[in-house]
């Protein structure tokens, strides 16, 4: 008993620190022989060691709860245990594995193959008379097929109908509404603030709801014609979405420092589109192609804001066919 | 039992000729030559953490209130896509570092293959007979774009909702068709019906990534059947590739590779933030922020829609060309496509149609050198322009004076590049041609000196 368990152990022992000696014919090799290196492989070994130790960290830490720093660690033990890995390879790749420069002569054209491919594909068709008329009538039915089947991709969206882009929820009378729902008093407006509101009842994601809302000195103004009366008291109620790529305008510039703001200004900070509040919302700076689309507003009897009919132009980014018809 | 495994094999499936041919398939040295691989290995990784982001992961636009750990955002209105984001980042076990390793993963992928393409022009690896290689490998970077900026939509937080006003508006401009095209994409106006996101989900899971993957697939098979390029050097001729074999040499070196590239993609999602989305907030159409940059990969589209100026030509109420077609689409389809007709631009002047499985230096060529280099010159300005605010808070230079200045410079210093590039390209060239008639000078002057 206690026999067999020594030579077990002995077995053990050879399998795991004895080397293998190859006693090959050293002539008839195909992969070159080099000198042997322990030294590197003991490495390599060590190497892999501590990339086992690194990755069994990771359950390790994972099963802890309440460790601090919880995503360092794991990435840590992780990222450590292939960066062993990576170690071991290289210090395999470099001195143990043999370093053999072969060559391999780059592939030529066959031409005797490229010969033979193009006579079946001539000697299977040449017997064909109306050569024109069948490739017409192949193509024909290919691109019918075609069309048939990229037919249902047209369910994805409403493809022709352009009526959304136009659509807002302002109509005169509509009241100007904050995130929480509350109307907006006139009263409430200061200067140098900007306030944010909604179509009341309306979906407030939707491009033709928001507003961005501000107060100027009513002799600032110089609206274009037309436009008397949209902005009681100095009130301006614009489209919130930037013409230029559909981000919000959320910056206000104001109050003015003269030497290099010259008036107050809505800015967009995706690309700094910057329109004049007081001009109608032209555009002053940036890629914006169209001024802002400005809501005319009215004060009711209550002081709240309502809406004064629908925007000066489509909100939005433009497409082909902002341009061709007012807001509905 | 290695002989006996090889012989069960080849007994079942014939392949003993085509192992052996691809045990001993040579690879050229050259460490530029492993930036592919660097590619292939991240692509590897966004696959693998890919896969666990989609268990957690709900695509869908369905308004929910949180009520999760992170106490900032309680009782906050947000979408369930976003609600799945925050909780796979702070109550998913061991869920922050697989999502931060993706998305270091995706821009490390999109990285290495630019620099990869870099190589590619500059070697003028893209000649005769590897075009093909090449144009598969472009399509590659343009799906990656894509997949990244997918990727990174997908988690609807404030940053990534302007992202996509800003791609909405862009798929808008196209002339003639964009709104249209922006109606079948989204269903309906911004932000779209509510089919949107499994939409944009199956995209960024199956349809771009198993396209990537096929491309991959092929681009590696192309490699392999035209073999390597490699640079100039003893015994390496047009007609005779020299290198290292697939085993035992190049194995322990490419796994190594992917092993130490994995292993940063870890160290980086385990220890440096990235896109903390539950700092910036659920997405509105009406809320937006300073300051937001996107994905590096896609900085060069936010420089040319800033700096374009408000043009958009309409006549009779139509608009043929809205402002964000020049920045976010004709900008990059000018880029991709002279890169796509750069083989056969160089065929027609130079009129070379030869094999070359020998790269050139780029001194070599100097007019490729030198146009290649303007190129990247000028997208890169353009790059830089789309941080122009963050160098104004930083720095205080004037955000306009800024665009006004970049309105010149982006076109002034690629011209000045290509100019300095050729002359050093011609000046390396000749005086490697002196050095060479010295060192034969004074051979031969030794020589006659020993006759004497």
């Amino acid at each position: 008993m206690r026999q067999s368990l020594k030579s077990w152990l002995v077995a053990a022992g050879v399998l795991l620190l004895g080397r293998r000696r190859d006693e090959k014919d050293e002539n008839a090799r195909v992969v070159a022989p080099g000198p042997r290196n322990p030294g590197r492989e003991l490495a390599a070994v060590l190497l892999f060691a501590a990339a086992g130790l690194c990755a069994t960290a990771f359950p390790v830490i994972y099963a802890l709860d309440r460790l601090p720093r919880p995503t360092q660690l794991l990435g840590l033990s992780l990222g450590l245990a292939f960066a062993f890995l990576a170690a071991a390879l290289i210090v395999l790749a470099k001195g143990v594995v043999p370093e053999e420069e072969l060559e391999e002569e780059y592939l030529l054209p066959r031409v005797h193959d490229q010969e033979e491919v193009a006579e079946i594909l001539e000697q299977s068709t040449d017997r064909i008379t109306r050569r024109r008329l069948l490739g017409l009538a192949a193509g024909a039915a290919g691109a019918a097929v075609g069309v048939a089947l990229v037919t249902p991709a047209v369910s994805l969206g409403p493809v022709f109908d352009m009526s959304q882009y136009y659509d807002t929820p302002w109509e005169r009378g509509r009241r100007l509404v904050d995130e929480k729902g509350k109307p907006l008093l006139a009263d409430d407006i200061e200067t140098d603030v900007f306030y944010t509101a909604f179509a009341e009842g309306a979906d407030k994601d939707a491009v033709g709801s928001s507003l961005i809302v501000i107060r100027l000195e009513p002799a600032q103004l110089e609206l274009p014609a037309g436009r008397e009366g949209w902005a009681p008291e100095g009130i301006l109620a614009y489209s919130k979405i930037c013409t230029h790529a559909g981000c919000a305008v959320n910056l206000y510039r104001t109050p003015l420092f003269d030497p290099v703001e010259p008036g107050p200004a809505l800015v967009c900070p995706c690309h700094y589109s910057t329109f004049n509040p007081a001009t109608g919302g032209t555009v002053e700076f940036g890629p914006a192609g169209r001024p802002l689309p400005q809501l005319p507003l009215l004060i009711a009897s209550g002081g709240e804001l309502q809406a004064g009919g629908n925007f000066s132009a489509a909100p939005g980014p433009a497409w082909w066919g902002v341009r061709l018809r007012k807001p509905t | 039992m290695i002989r006996r495994a090889v012989a069960f094999l080849d007994e079942r499936t014939g392949t003993a000729p085509i192992l052996k041919k691809a045990l001993r398939y040579v690879f050229p040295d050259h460490w530029s030559f492993l930036l592919g691989e660097v590619a292939l290995y991240a692509f590897i990784v966004l696959v693998a953490t890919g896969v666990y982001l989609a268990f957690f992961f709900v695509p869908s636009t369905e308004t929910v209130v949180y009520h999760g750990t992170y106490a900032p955002l309680q009782g906050v209105e947000m979408s369930k896509a976003y609600e799945s984001v925050v909780n796979i980042s702070l109550q998913v076990k061991a869920g922050l570092l697989l999502r931060q390793t993706h998305h270091w993963a995706a821009n490390v992928f999109i990285a290495a293959i630019v620099i990869h393409m870099l190589r590619i022009f500059f070697t003028g690896a893209y000649r005769k007979p590897r075009e093909l290689t090449y144009y598969i490998g472009l399509t590659m970077l343009i799906l990656a774009l894509l997949e990244g900026y997918l990727g990174y939509s997908l988690a609807d937080d404030l940053l990534s909702g302007m992202g996509l006003a800003i791609g909405y508006s862009v798929a808008l401009s196209l002339p003639f068709v964009g709104a249209n095209v922006a109606m079948l994409i989204w269903n309906g106006e911004f932000p779209g019906a509510p089919d949107f996101w499994p939409r944009m989900y199956m995209a960024h899971i199956l349809l771009l990534p198993v396209a990537i993957g096929v491309l991959i697939g092929i681009h590696l098979l192309l490699v392999a059947s035209r073999h390597h390029t490699q640079f100039r050097g003893p015994r390496r001729t047009e007609r005779k590739v020299v290198g290292t074999p697939t085993f035992p040499g190049q194995t322990p070196k490419s796994l190594g590779l992917m092993f130490g590239t994995t292993s940063l993609l870890f160290l980086l999602g385990g220890l440096v933030q990235i896109n903390p989305i539950w700092l910036w907030g659920p997405y509105e159409t009406y809320l937006s922020t300073n300051g937001a940059q996107p994905d590096w990969y896609l900085g060069w589209l936010i420089g040319g829609l800033r700096l374009m100026p408000p043009w958009e030509p309409s006549a009779f109420g139509y608009t043929f060309v809205p402002n964000p077609f020049w920045g976010g689409a004709a900008f990059p389809l000018l880029v991709f496509g002279t890169l796509a007709l750069w083989p056969s631009i160089e065929r027609r002047v130079t009129g070379d149609r030869g094999f070359h499985n020998l790269l050139d230096r780029p001194r070599d060529a100097p007019w490729r050198t030198a146009f290649g280099s303007a190129l990247v010159t000028w997208v890169f300005l353009i790059f830089v322009a789309g941080s122009a605010d963050r160098v104004d808070v930083f720095f205080g230079l004037s955000y306009v004076n800024q665009i006004y200045a970049y309105w010149v410079v982006i076109w002034i210093l690629p011209v000045v590049v290509f100019a300095l590039v050729y002359r050093a390209c011609r000046q390396l060239q000749t005086k490697e041609l002196l050095e060479s008639d010295h060192r034969r000078a004074e051979i031969e002057a030794r020589a006659a000196r020993t006759a004497t």
